[in-house]
């Protein structure tokens, strides 16, 4: 069986802002198509600029990344980032801030139209196509959020610990209703959290990073079956998952 | 609606309590004195019977007014565009737009006069300055305190320069523009006053409302000079209500500023 080609690669990454301390170093790091790969550990340990660094929104100071063999750079068409906040535009509507990313890349309106009202669909808004972020609830914007970033079917998917502001119910529904959509959709994620029980029940994957300055220090398979459910939640398996990642994660922020 | 009828009645009362006052000091005065303080009904009156001249003075002020309030929106939306461009240009000419501002125009009317003529002209350049500064600093800090992750939002697409501006940075500084524009509505019409009243004495068709104060006040005419005070105010009204107008159809939508009203 040929080996599958990493679709992400970060080969001795260091960075540092301007004349400031290392954020990030030594960062070694495959992502195969189809990982969903969850960045945890404590403030400031990196988890935010190595998301920043494969979007391309900042260069590396040493090191390479390599997205498909290209540049973070030349790759930005495959790339689509959710941040911490949803960052709609306020002035728009709901389809309108889904259609942006395409608007601003070209699209002819038919084409962008279809994909709008499919990605608003998959996040389970499409009746709230002419309503105004202020009109929507704190999930539900994070759902647009999301939608806008599906609209150009990205290869990578970049998640900046985009349900930390929710509710813990609205989370969990928001956690199923992100890996029913990545069922429909091929996408490789990277998903920054401080949640060890949000990480184990999203990856396959997940990266436990120390901080002064940002390493990888766990790289752990997470050992469940892909389809997972609320009911997974129950499981004993996903509890001793959660009780081992914690227990890294304890190990990291103690030295 | 119990609270709608108290604001309502509330200035109601408070409006006729100042007019009985205000005849009640009338009634004070000596014969002598009493031509000092017309009458609210003698003001009406002499609405009525300088009607004609009053209404050509609207029209002339308004002209001013109106024109003035147009070129400073589109020069200070220019300069603030290109303040909101460069760095460099705004720490170039931010100095200077102070000292505008500190600068008391009425003292530049005259040299005004000899400058571009007396008239209209006069009057636009005298709105125009006085509405400048307000409209371009607000505008200018709209256009650079676009939230930073939209920025970087738009980074992230590959946004070309003008996207960002014309999709991003121009929406996000509506609130901001229409802060300046308010504070330029309520000027546009002192501003053409000031301007009539120094340089407009051949402003279109006998000149605006400040020529007409200076006509009447010359002649001791006081109740057709209040007459001229309270169409004045009148105009700076309807000024600001046609902002507030334009305010409320960019932003009622999706501004917090409007959400209590509409929830």
């Amino acid at each position: 069986m040929p080996a599958v080609s990493p679709i992400v690669e970060f080969q001795s990454v260091a960075k540092r802002y301007g004349d400031g301390p290392l954020i990030l170093d030594a960062i070694n790091l495959q992502a195969n198509p189809g990982d969903f790969i969850s960045l945890i550990g404590p403030s400031g340990c990196g988890k935010s600029t190595l998301l920043r660094l494969i979007a391309g929104l900042n260069p590396v100071s040493g090191g390479s990344i390599r997205i498909a063999g290209r540049s973070p750079e030349e790759a930005s068409a495959e790339l689509a980032f959710v941040f911490q906040e949803p960052t709609l535009l306020p002035w728009l509507t709901v389809a309108a801030n889904v259609d942006l990313p395409q608007k601003l890349r070209g699209l002819a309106a038919v084409e962008r139209t279809a994909a709008t009202e499919q990605a608003l669909a998959l996040v389970k808004l499409d009746g709230k196509q002419r309503a105004y972020p202020r009109q929507l609830s704190g999930g539900q914007k994070m759902r647009v959020s999301i939608a806008r970033a599906l609209t150009l079917n990205p290869k990578i998917l970049l998640l900046d610990e985009p349900f930390g502001a929710l509710d813990e119910m609205t989370r969990e529904h928001l956690n199923e209703e992100l890996l029913t959509i990545r069922a429909q959709q091929a996408w490789t994620a990277f998903f920054v959290t401080h949640s060890v029980a949000e990480a184990v029940f999203l990856s396959n994957r997940i990266l436990v990073m120390s901080a002064n300055p940002g390493r990888i220090a766990h790289d752990i398979t997470v050992d469940l079956p892909t389809e997972r459910t609320n009911d997974t939640r129950l499981t004993r398996p996903y509890q001793e998952q959660v009780a081992e990642v914690s227990r890294l994660l304890r190990s990291v922020e103690e030295t | 609606m119990r609270r709608h009828l108290t604001n309502i009645l509330l200035p109601a009362a408070t409006g006729s309590l100042m007019i009985a006052l205000w005849y009640l000091l009338r009634h004070g005065l000596s014969e002598d004195y009493k031509f000092l303080l017309p009458t609210p009904d003698e003001i009406i009156t002499a609405l009525r019977t300088n009607s004609e001249i009053l209404t050509r003075a609207i029209i002339n002020t308004t002209e001013g007014a109106l024109l003035g309030f147009g070129l400073a929106i589109v020069v200070s939306f220019t300069c603030a565009l290109l303040m909101s461009l460069s760095s460099l240009i705004r720490v170039s000419l931010y100095p200077y737009l102070m000292i505008l501002q500190m600068t008391p125009i009425i003292i530049f009317a005259p040299i005004l006069i000899l400058w571009v003529g007396p008239g209209l002209k006069s009057v636009v350049v005298i709105t125009f300055l006085i509405c400048f500064f307000p409209l371009v600093v607000n505008t200018t800090q709209g256009l650079i305190s676009t939230d930073r992750n939209l920025v970087e939002l738009f980074q992230m697409y590959r946004a070309s320069k003008w996207q960002q501006i014309k999709l991003l940075r121009i929406p996000a500084a509506l609130p901001y523009f229409f802060t300046g524009l308010r504070i330029a509505a309520v000027l546009a019409p002192i501003g053409a006053l000031v301007g009539d009243y120094t340089a407009g004495s051949s402003a279109g068709n006998g000149g605006g409302l400040g020529f007409q104060a200076i006509i009447y006040s010359s002649q001791a005419k006081y109740p057709a000079l209040f007459a001229t005070a309270a169409v004045t105010c009148a105009l700076g009204f309807i000024f600001v209500a046609g902002v507030l107008a334009l305010s409320w159809l960019a932003l009622h939508k999706w501004h917090d500023s409007y959400q209590r009203s509409d929830n």
